[in-house]
C-alpha cells in the first residue's frame, strides 16, 4: 500500500471500526435512542429529516459564507490601515484583542438586543468570532516584507501605493491566506454559538436551533444528525479554504510546494 | 577603454561619518572620490563599516556628518546588488527584473526590449518565465544584477555579492561582469572581503580600517583588461594579491 492510499485507508478504517463499537455497546446494553442512539438510527435519520434539515443547514451556511466573506474584506482592509500607520496600529490592536477575548456568548446577547434584523445580528456575532486571525496575520504578514526589497524599493523612489502594492501586500500573502483559513472555521463557530443564543423562533432557523430543539425534545438521533452536517460543513470549509491557498501560493511559497519525495 | 581617457569624478564623498542609533561609530572623517568609469572595490575586514559606506554612496541611509555630491548636483541613475539575491519569490524572472523599471513608470511593453537585452546579457534568456525558487544560487545572483543593470544606471554597487557562491560560480559570475563592464562603461563600486576577488576585478582599491572606518590605503591594480580566468594563475596576479594581503594586513592590526 503507498503512502497516499494510507493517508486515506487509515483514518477510514479506524472510523469504521469505532462506528461499529458505538452500534455494538447501544445494542448489547440496549441503550434507548432517548440517551444515546445507534449510527445506524442517526443515518436513517438523516436520511428522513435531511430535507427540512438541509434547509437550516442554509441559513447557517449563508451567515458563516457572510461573516467569513465580511472577515476577509474588513479584516484585509483595517490590516492595511494597521500597516500604514504605526500609530494606527498601536491606538486600534489592543481593542481589537479585546473584542477578540470576550467571550461571543457573552456580546451575543446585547447585539441581538441592538440589532433587530435576526440574520443581521448573527452575521454580527460571527464576523466578531471570525476577522481576527484575519487583522493580526494580515498585519503580520504585511509588516513582514524584506527589509532589503524595502530598500530597493526606496531606492527607486517607489511611492507608498507602489511598496504596499507590489510588495507588502504580496508578501502577506501566505500569512493573510493563512488568517482566512482559521477564520474559516471560526466563522462558522460564531454563527453556530451566536443562535445558540437567539435561541429557537423566527422564520428561518439555522442548524444550532434545530439542535436545541431536538435536544428539547429528546430527539438525539436528530441531534447527532444536524451535528454530523455542521461537522461536514466545518470540514467543507477547511478543505475549500486550504485548496484556495495552496492554489494561489503553488507558484512560489513554500507552503504550497510539492515535497521531494 | 574609457582607462586611457582622462578620469572625471562621478561623486565624491567628503567628511563621512556615520553613527548608528546604539552609539556605535561605523564610519569616520571618510574622503573618496570615484571617477566615472571605474571599477573600484572596498576591501577590509568584516564590521568595518564597507556594507555601510555602499548604504550610504546608494543614498539608502543618510550620513550622520559630511556629504556626497555627484558630479553635476543631481542624485544619479543607481543600480545596486545586495549580498543576498533578494528577489521577490512571487515573481518571474522576468518581473523581477522590471521591478526598477515598473516603479520609475515604464509599461510592461515599453520595457521589454531592454529585459531582453539585459537578459541574454547575463545569459538568462531561457529563463525569463521561471521562478526564483527553480533557479540556482547563482541563476539567482544574476537575476540580481540583471534587476540592477535594467536600469542602465552610472553607478552599478554591489554589497558581496559573491559571498555565497561556490567557487566556479563565482569565478565565472566574476568574469561575466568584467565583460559587462568593459562593454557598458558604468561605475562599479564593489564591497568585498576577498583579496582575489578585488585585484582580480578591480583598477582601483580602497582598503579600509577596523571600525570606525576610515581609508587605510589607496591601492591602484594596473593589471591590464580584458582579464580572464587564466589572469588568476599568472606570476603579476599573485603578486599585486602578495601586496594587497600586507596592505589588509597593516590595515586591520
Amino acid at each position: 500500500m503507498s503512502n497516499s492510499q494510507a493517508k486515506l485507508v487509515a483514518p477510514f478504517a479506524v472510523g469504521l471500526l469505532m462506528l461499529i463499537a458505538w452500534e455494538a455497546v447501544v445494542r448489547i446494553n440496549a441503550i434507548p435512542p432517548y440517551i444515546l442512539p445507534g449510527p445506524l438510527l442517526i443515518a436513517e435519520t438523516l436520511w428522513r429529516d435531511g430535507p427540512s434539515l438541509l434547509g437550516s443547514l442554509w441559513v447557517t451556511v449563508r451567515i458563516t459564507a457572510a461573516a467569513l466573506i465580511a472577515a476577509v474584506v474588513l479584516g484585509g482592509a483595517i490590516a492595511v490601515l494597521f500597516a500604514q500607520s504605526r500609530l494606527l496600529e498601536i491606538s486600534f490592536f489592543p481593542y481589537a484583542v479585546i473584542l477578540q477575548v470576550t467571550p461571543i456568548v457573552s456580546i451575543a446577547p446585547l447585539i441581538i438586543i441592538w440589532v433587530n434584523d435576526t440574520f443581521l445580528s448573527l452575521l454580527i456575532c460571527a464576523w466578531i468570532v471570525a476577522f481576527f486571525p484575519v487583522v493580526a496575520n494580515t498585519t503580520l504578514g504585511l509588516n513582514s516584507a524584506d527589509r532589503n526589497l524595502v530598500a530597493l524599493f526606496q531606492l527607486y523612489g517607489a511611492s507608498r501605493w507602489q511598496v504596499l502594492r507590489y510588495l507588502r501586500m504580496p508578501s502577506a500573502m501566505p500569512s493573510f491566506l493563512a488568517g482566512v483559513r482559521i477564520s474559516g472555521g471560526l466563522a462558522l463557530i460564531g454563527a453556530v454559538v451566536a443562535e445558540f443564543v437567539a435561541g429557537t423562533g423566527g422564520a428561518e432557523t439555522g442548524l444550532a436551533s434545530r439542535i436545541l430543539e431536538a435536544g428539547n425534545r429528546l430527539e438525539m438521533a436528530r441531534m447527532f444528525a444536524a451535528l454530523l452536517l455542521l461537522s461536514l460543513t466545518g470540514i467543507l470549509i477547511f478543505v475549500v479554504l486550504s485548496w484556495l491557498s495552496n492554489a494561489l501560493l503553488a507558484h512560489w511559497h513554500e507552503s504550497a510546494l510539492p515535497t521531494d519525495d | 577603454m574609457s582607462a586611457n581617457a582622462v578620469p572625471a569624478p562621478l561623486l565624491s564623498v567628503s567628511h563621512l561619518s556615520k553613527v548608528f542609533r546604539n552609539g556605535t561609530t561605523a564610519l569616520q572623517d571618510l574622503d573618496l572620490v570615484i571617477d566615472k568609469g571605474a571599477f573600484l572595490s572596498i576591501l577590509g575586514p568584516s564590521g568595518c563599516g564597507k556594507s555601510t559606506l555602499l548604504r550610504l554612496i546608494a543614498g539608502l541611509t543618510p550620513p550622520t556628518v559630511g556629504e556626497i555630491a555627484w558630479r553635476g548636483g543631481g542624485v544619479g541613475r543607481r543600480g545596486f546588488v545586495f549580498q543576498e539575491p533578494t528577489l521577490m519569490p512571487w515573481a518571474t524572472v522576468w518581473d523581477n527584473v522590471y521591478l526598477p523599471l515598473r516603479l520609475t513608470g515604464t509599461s510592461r511593453s515599453g520595457a521589454s526590449e531592454r529585459i531582453a537585452a539585459t537578459l541574454a546579457g547575463l545569459g538568462l534568456d531561457a529563463f525569463a518565465r521561471v521562478y526564483p525558487r527553480e533557479l540556482s544560487g547563482g541563476m539567482k545572483m544574476r537575476v540580481s544584477i540583471a534587476r540592477a543593470l535594467v536600469t542602465e544606471p552610472e553607478l552599478l554597487l554591489l554589497d558581496e555579492p559573491f559571498a555565497a557562491l561556490d567557487e566556479i560560480t563565482r569565478f565565472r559570475l566574476n568574469e561575466d561582469l568584467l565583460r559587462l563592464w568593459q562593454r557598458q562603461h558604468w561605475t562599479v563600486v564593489f564591497v568585498t572581503h576577498s583579496v582575489f576577488e578585488s585585484v582580480f576585478l578591480s583598477n582601483r582599491i580602497v582598503v579600509m580600517t577596523k571600525r570606525p572606518g576610515r581609508v587605510a590605503a589607496d591601492v591602484p591594480i594596473a593589471l591590464p583588461y580584458p582579464r580572464d580566468n587564466a589572469l588568476r594563475t599568472a606570476p603579476a596576479y599573485a603578486d599585486e594579491c602578495r601586496r594587497l594581503s600586507q596592505v589588509l594586513a597593516e590595515a586591520s592590526a
